[in-house]
């Protein structure tokens, strides 16, 4: 599943003035591809990200997923065959996990949820099924995060939208959890787009980056490209405050 | 809407409506007016005639308001008081001017009919303390003038306002007090002997103006119009029945200033039965032998024994009538906030998805909620007339506000994480408020409705005063007949009652609480 952006501009009204969120964003994403949007916050990333499942509607420019325009989709139906994890997990809190992990198979309707449901608690390490009656109240937030990628991944869907997945995690679980994401990639081959303003878990889960600032791209390429020959003196700084630069001298 | 609503519902609630409807007597909220009104009623019974008693109506704005659009049928009016409050009119008549010109002017304006004057006058009696009269030598008005500013008045709330009142009074005789408070008539005489003021506004004919050996300072300068006593009969029942207007006259004329007093004394002084009261008094004018034993009045006082004595009388005695009232009570509140949840509700979530025209709506809820409760009841009367449907809109009406505020921030407020994610993951925005919003919003909706309901509770005591029972019931005989316990036998039930809903609706708040929050 290809996902496209055609010189994508988007203003918000703020009280302080209009803000240019997208200056004019072009970007390609090919099938089965991971990019890591990566940029300080402001930098328009999750704009861009919310385009590819209408949660943003552009000014201007076009957005495509699979050579389709989204405007021409619906945009519930667009929704809920495009996985979306929040940072914050964003898990119905008044649900069991198994009930949170079958929403968007329940949604479209499917018969065969339930299997589904327990196909994804798979993928992510989710076997114990005493998660099943738990609440999210009672999980790690670990656990949390996992059924949130487990509940974007149940139906299924060919593209997988990532804001900030394991942003609010400590370091130790926020590596279990990466390991779980690119496990998870080799079974389920998904085109992935993953905000993030950690330049080394771009490196470490995306096969391209896309530096982002001011709502334009400022550099996009494959990981170590990007990291190794930094195109900006700004790309340059975010090399080196992630301490990257040493990872580049010792591979 | 909301009347035809509330008519709905209490035509669903009434107890069977006779076809040919009986006489409504009604009466003002204090001792003489409920012993004429018992005196009409059991005249009538006398006489054959099915009778409805509705006794203590708030007050003469109310009970006028109900006469007029018909919901009563009967109740005993000064002529001052007609002139005054309701005409407006200040001119200075004699006694039988006065009750010719209100008597024509009410046929013309209001269609209704004065009786000819029962034959006692019940004026306004500006009273002191025996030892004040003597340490400041006052025996009238003008003398009070003079030594006013070192007295303190304790007026009632109707006096303070009426033109025939304290406004009036102070310009004719250039009275100004130290202080004036305002009082409740069930207390103005307790306040006067105990020395807490100085000055009360006592009616003529009050039986405690005896009872505590008050001086009635003399009107000198004849300001207080003449305040002669008669029945007051609505356009319908001077329609469609002469007969019973007929026997209403027969009273005309027969109870002079003496008889009254000496009532009024059996009753607040002595503490007898409003009902013993008024069938003795029909006895001695030869109008008595009713054809059925009367039952008296709701909560009718059963001689003059001790508040804690006349509380427990009235709790296990009459717990039968308890029971009806809290009953009463009860379905009152339980009707009005069961329609207010079930109009609130949707309001406020039709309000969640018109952010822009929410906040002043919600504020418009709120408003209504600080018109006092017996305006909004009078307001009512014009429109539903008196009983359960004026009281069931004016208690759906103060439900509202906490329902609709609670519902609305709730749904608004839900958890902002789980919203956006369900939009994200493709929830219509129907499924977003059915399945995500209102189930975390369902405990502070729901506390809405606790608190609406405990101000419903509170509230429905007011309902007594437009002749729709309920626990105020007692309340209201108890403030006009001084009886503080028979009051109690009303305000205790009532706050039980608000407490045990309270418990109620704090284990459904539970209830609804979804479980994993």
């Amino acid at each position: 599943m290809m996902l496209t952006a055609r010189d994508v501009t988007k203003r918000y009204a703020t009280p302080a003035g209009a803000v240019n969120a997208l200056a004019g964003v072009s970007i390609d994403v090919a099938d089965g591809e991971c990019v890591a949007l990566v940029g300080e916050s402001g930098s328009g990333k999750t704009t861009l990200l919310r385009c590819f499942n209408r949660l943003v509607e552009p000014d201007s420019g076009a957005v495509s997923v699979d050579g389709a325009d989204v405007r021409q989709a619906n945009e519930v139906e667009l929704r809920r065959h495009i996985g979306y994890v929040l940072q914050e997990g964003g898990l119905m809190p008044h649900w069991t996990v198994r009930r949170n992990v079958e929403l968007v198979p329940w949604l479209i309707g499917l018969p065969n949820a339930g299997a589904l449901g327990t196909e994804a608690m798979g993928l992510v390490g989710l076997t114990d099924n005493s998660f099943d009656r738990r609440y999210p109240r009672q999980l790690s937030g670990g656990q949390r995060q996992r059924v949130a990628m487990a509940r974007a991944l149940a139906a299924r869907p060919t593209v997988l939208l990532l804001d900030e997945p394991f942003g609010a995690l400590d370091a130790i679980t926020r590596s279990d959890l990466q390991e779980m994401f690119i496990a998870v990639r080799k079974q389920r081959p998904v085109t992935c787009v993953l905000v993030t303003h950690d330049l080394f878990e771009a490196q470490r889960l995306a096969d391209r980056i896309a530096v982002m600032r001011a709502g334009a791209i400022e550099q996009i390429g494959a990981s170590l490209d990007v990291i190794g020959s930094p195109a900006t003196a700004y790309v340059a700084r975010l090399v080196e405050k992630a301490g990257l630069q040493r990872l580049e001298r010792h591979p | 809407m909301r009347t035809a609503l509330a008519l709905v519902l209490a035509i669903a609630l009434a107890q069977g409506a006779p076809r040919a409807r009986p006489i409504v007597v009604a009466s003002k909220p204090f001792g003489e007016s409920y012993i004429l009104c018992e005196m009409f009623a059991q005249l009538l019974e006398a006489r054959g005639f099915r009778v409805d008693r509705r006794p203590g109506l708030g007050a003469t704005e109310i009970a006028f308001a109900a006469l007029r659009n018909g919901s009563i049928d009967v109740y005993p009016e000064y002529t001052g008081t007609g002139l005054l409050a309701l005409l407006g009119d200040t001119t200075r008549r004699t006694p039988a001017q006065a009750f010719t010109h209100v008597a024509t002017e009410f046929r013309q304006r209001f269609g209704v009919t004065w009786l000819p004057p029962l034959g006692f006058e019940n004026t306004y009696a500006i009273s002191v303390r025996r030892e004040t009269a003597a340490q400041y030598s006052l025996r009238t008005l003008t003398d009070l003038a003079r030594v006013a500013p070192s007295l303190r008045a304790g007026f009632t709330a109707d006096f303070i306002g009426r033109h025939d009142g304290l406004p009036g009074l102070s310009r004719a005789y250039g009275l100004t007090f130290r202080e004036v408070r305002p009082l409740l008539a069930a207390v103005k005489y307790q306040a006067l002997a105990g020395g807490q003021v100085d000055v009360i506004d006592g009616y003529s004919t009050d039986g405690l103006i005896a009872r505590y050996d008050l001086v009635v300072l003399a009107d000198d300068r004849g300001f207080f119009p003449p305040y002669q006593a008669a029945a007051l009969v609505s356009v319908a029942l001077a329609r469609d029945d002469p007969r019973a207007v007929a026997t209403l006259a027969e009273l005309s004329g027969r109870i002079d200033g003496a008889m009254m007093r000496a009532l009024n004394r059996r009753l607040e002084v002595d503490g007898v039965a409003v009902g013993t009261v008024s069938r003795d008094a029909l006895d001695s004018l030869g109008l008595g032998r009713p054809s059925r034993a009367a039952t008296g009045a709701a909560g009718t006082p059963t001689g003059r024994i001790s508040a804690w004595n006349s509380f427990v009388h009235q709790i296990v005695d009459e717990r039968g009538a308890l029971a009806r009232r809290t009953w009463r009570h009860l379905v009152l509140s339980a009707v009005s906030l069961a329609v207010a949840a079930l109009v609130a509700i949707p309001f406020a979530l039709v309000l969640e998805r018109r952010r822009r025209l929410a906040e002043p709506l919600v504020r418009v809820t709120g408003l209504l909620q600080t018109i006092p409760g017996i305006a909004l009841l009078a307001f009512m009367i014009p429109l539903v007339g008196i009983g359960i449907v004026p009281a069931l809109v004016a208690l759906f009406v103060y439900s509202l506000y906490p329902i609709v505020r609670n519902t609305y921030s709730g749904v608004r407020d839900a958890d902002p994480v789980a919203v956006n994610a369900a939009h994200a993951l493709g929830m219509t925005p129907t499924q977003v408020l059915r399945l995500v919003r209102l189930p975390l919003a369902a405990p502070t909706i729901m506390a809405g409705v606790r608190t609406a309901a405990v101000i419903n509770v509170g509230t429905a005591t007011l309902a007594a005063f437009i002749g729709a029972g309920g626990l105020g019931e007692p309340i209201v005989t108890g403030l006009a007949l001084s009886d503080t316990g028979l009051i109690l036998s009303g305000a205790v039930p009532a706050a039980v009652l608000a407490l045990l809903v309270d418990v109620a609706l704090a284990a459904c708040e539970r209830a609804v609480r979804p479980k994993g929050l």
